[in-house]
């Protein structure tokens, strides 16, 4: 029984062990004000559905040995892409929803494989050049949205006939249309299932891959690579792979992300995307070396949880908006703990 | 001729970005005079900063990304000299000597964080800064007025936890830089501030032929070699990180002084990027940085920030193309440097690997 708890905490991690402690008595103080712990919670899910699929993207980079990959904007603007195109033609429901994923899908794939050619020739630095790469796509990708030729008076500003607004609604077109999909309610608690079954379904395709041939080698080609190298495996064509799937999964992140939280911020709102989903995997328990499927799924659902529950929780307490400074520094100490815990890696 | 090619190859960035900075001056189509007291402001401004630097290139530690510590360090100390109603230049040198001891401290705890993630040292250090920004909005947008008892009416709005998004500095304004101008139309020359740069300028070049220098040059050469013969590398890494976050933080008192307001929240967020993207165009790497890089590099890219919008006004009929392209160009040209500095070093190693395998 001993060894069998001690096991148990060995695979769960002290940091979880932390963070889920935290979070039990965030819950416990929550009970103990007016505060709705069911309401609370239906937010988290909420939360966790709308973020999953980055943190998620991760896992192929990582596996495929080319590390956090912190340039997950480039398939972000992908997905923006895609769902400003189905708006534009005013597609509504999952007609807008699904146009805008078939057309982000092939997009991600053409600039995945872009940026593969960049990282697979700077081995060593990905984690920097990405990083300043993705800031690039977005501060370049400004200028298009001020001069992309969108025509329908919903996107574009009132005034001069060009240019899209800073922050678009899609109440009209295709807002929650997976949130809704058979949400129920149980004593309070809202259940977004077409959320959580398409983020699943997602998940378990991730999960099904790396059980198949490509996947054990792009695992193995990430882990060793001289072994690898030496087995005959091509460390290019799997690390590509690897960057192609994280981008192609930060574009139908996108537009999930974008159906449940109801906007699309332009310019300058994906900056910042990858930094949330670096900490996120990393706090499900994966280093730069080793990504899980479960990590991710185990990092979104404590992160996110922790974020929704712990702004109203201290709210009661100190006023002001807390969670944006949680966010940031829990999110980015996670990021140095990873970064300084000698793995042996050395990428950059 | 081969010369000539050789200079033109070594300078490309800089030669690139003059051509750029030539083609934004004469589509802005701004007056001269403006221009240069834009210019001026702009060199006084942030040339210190830029100078802060090239001490932990030269010692391998790359980019210091982490200058947003000494950022802050010289944040704080301003904060709590507007409480104390600090002025004048005496205020000013009063406020730098309270942000030295707390621009060191930070300095050496990253400085020690750096020397677990060697090889990382840009990437840790960029996380290191967001970091420590969260850090500091906790503070000072929480903390103060409801754990740290702080009343002060300039500092504070009285409803609400926090410090105020802007806090005025007209106590200090000017102070440096009005101590000796020269006019020239328009123009003022801010004398005492650019001696106080050429000074700093000087000492980082007679830095480099003292002994502790010449470590620094050998740890950054070769992290083993020089642990071998004797240097102390981490002890050394640290010092190079002090050293640049102190100067960081008067680096960003001169700022502020010549400003005159503080923003809070937000006046030290871009201080890395910025004084980053200037050096690597004055044509810097992530292993070589001098001091003609860092004045050169601070010129063209300020000269290309104010035009830019003006430019930008005339080529696109927006200014705001010329603004999110100045933005576009700061992260552009750190990407494209960082990728370039990555594929010239591992093809590097791998032309040793192959010549170890044929020897």
């Amino acid at each position: 029984m001993k060894e069998r708890l001690v096991a148990i905490y060995h695979g769960f991690g002290l940091p979880r062990l932390i963070i889920a402690g935290f979070l039990l008595l965030l819950l416990i103080i929550a009970g103990g004000t007016e505060l709705s712990v069911a309401g609370l919670l239906s937010d988290a899910l909420v939360r966790i559905g709308q973020n999953g699929i980055y943190v998620l993207a991760m896992v192929p980079s990582i596996q495929a040995g080319v590390g956090l990959n912190f340039g997950l904007p480039v398939g972000v603007i992908c997905g923006i892409v895609g769902v400003l195109v189905a708006m534009e033609f005013s597609l509504l429901g999952f007609s807008g929803f699904l146009v805008a994923i078939l057309l982000a899908v092939p997009l991600a794939i053409g600039a995945g494989y872009l940026y593969s050619l960049l990282i697979n020739r700077v081995a060593g630095q990905e984690m920097m050049v990405g990083t300043y790469v993705g800031f690039s796509v977005v501060a370049g990708m400004c200028i298009f949205w001020l001069m992309a030729p969108f025509k329908n008076p919903a996107l574009i500003w009132p005034v001069g006939g060009q240019g899209l607004r800073v922050t678009l609604t899609l109440a009209d077109t295709f807002a929650g249309v997976l949130n809704d999909f058979l949400a129920f309610e149980i004593s309070g608690l809202k259940v977004p299932t077409g959320l959580l079954l398409f983020y699943g379904f997602i998940a378990f395709l991730v999960w099904v891959f790396f059980r198949t041939k490509a996947g054990v080698a792009m695992e193995v080609v990430g882990r060793n690579p001289r072994f690898a190298a030496a087995s005959g495996l091509s460390l290019n064509k799997y690390r590509t792979l690897g960057i192609i799937m994280s981008t192609v999964l930060a574009a139908i992140g996108y537009a999930v992300y974008a159906q449940s939280f109801g906007f699309v911020q332009l310019y300058n709102g994906p900056l910042m995307t990858a930094f949330p989903a670096v900490a996120g995997v990393l706090i499900g328990g994966a280093s730069t070396r080793e990504a899980k499927v479960r990590h991710a799924i185990l990092g979104v659902v404590l992160f996110q949880t922790l974020l929704t529950v712990a702004m109203p929780v201290t709210n009661q307490l100190i006023e002001g908006n807390i969670s944006e400074i949680a966010r940031v520094v829990v999110s980015n100490g996670m990021i140095l703990y990873a970064l300084t815990r000698a793995t042996g890696g050395d990428q950059a | 001729m081969n010369q000539v090619k050789r200079l033109i190859s070594r300078n490309a960035v800089p030669l690139l970005f003059g051509i750029v900075c030539l083609l934004g001056v004469y589509f802005a189509k701004m007056p001269g005079q403006f221009l240069l007291m834009e210019i001026v402001k702009r060199m006084a401004r942030n040339s210190f900063l830029v100078l802060s630097l090239i001490i932990p290139v030269a010692a391998g530690m790359g980019l210091n990304f982490g200058i947003v510590l000494g950022a802050l360090a010289g944040q704080i100390a301003l904060i709590l000299s507007t409480h104390w109603e600090w002025a004048g230049i005496g205020g000013l040198l009063l406020t730098a000597l309270l942000a030295t001891p707390l621009a060191v401290l930070f300095g050496f705890l990253a400085g020690m964080l750096l020397n677990k993630a060697k090889g990382r040292e840009m990437i840790t250090g960029m996380v290191m800064g967001f970091f420590a920004n969260g850090l500091y909005q906790f503070v000072f947008l929480f903390l103060v007025g409801t754990v740290i008892p702080f009343d002060n009416p300039r500092l504070r709005i009285s409803t609400s936890p926090g410090l105020r998004n802007t806090i005025d500095l007209s106590r200090i304004k000017g102070t440096l830089d009005g101590i000796w101008e020269v006019r020239y139309g328009f123009t003022k020359f801010p004398m005492v501030t650019f001696l106080v740069i050429a000074v700093l300028a000087l000492a980082i070049w007679a830095f480099f032929r003292t002994k502790l220098g010449q470590e620094f040059r050998a740890v950054g050469q070769d992290r083993h070699i020089a642990g071998v013969s004797g240097i102390n590398v981490d002890r050394n890494r640290i010092l190079a990180i002090v050293i640049s976050t102190v100067l960081a933080a008067w680096g960003q008192l001169i700022f502020l002084q010549n400003i005159g307001t503080l923003n809070t929240y937000n006046s030290h967020e871009q201080v890395g990027t910025f004084a980053i993207a200037a050096l690597l165009i004055g044509g810097a790497t992530v292993t070589k940085a001098t001091i003609g890089q860092a004045l050169m590099g601070t010129f063209l890219f300020h000269l290309l920030f104010a035009v830019s919008p003006n430019a930008g006004q005339t080529i696109f009929g927006s200014a705001q193309v010329g603004e999110y392209f100045r933005v576009f160009v700061a992260y552009g040209i750190i990407a494209i440097s960082l990728a370039l500095h990555a594929w010239q070093s591992k093809s590097l190693a791998r032309a040793s690997l192959e010549e170890d395998l044929s020897s």
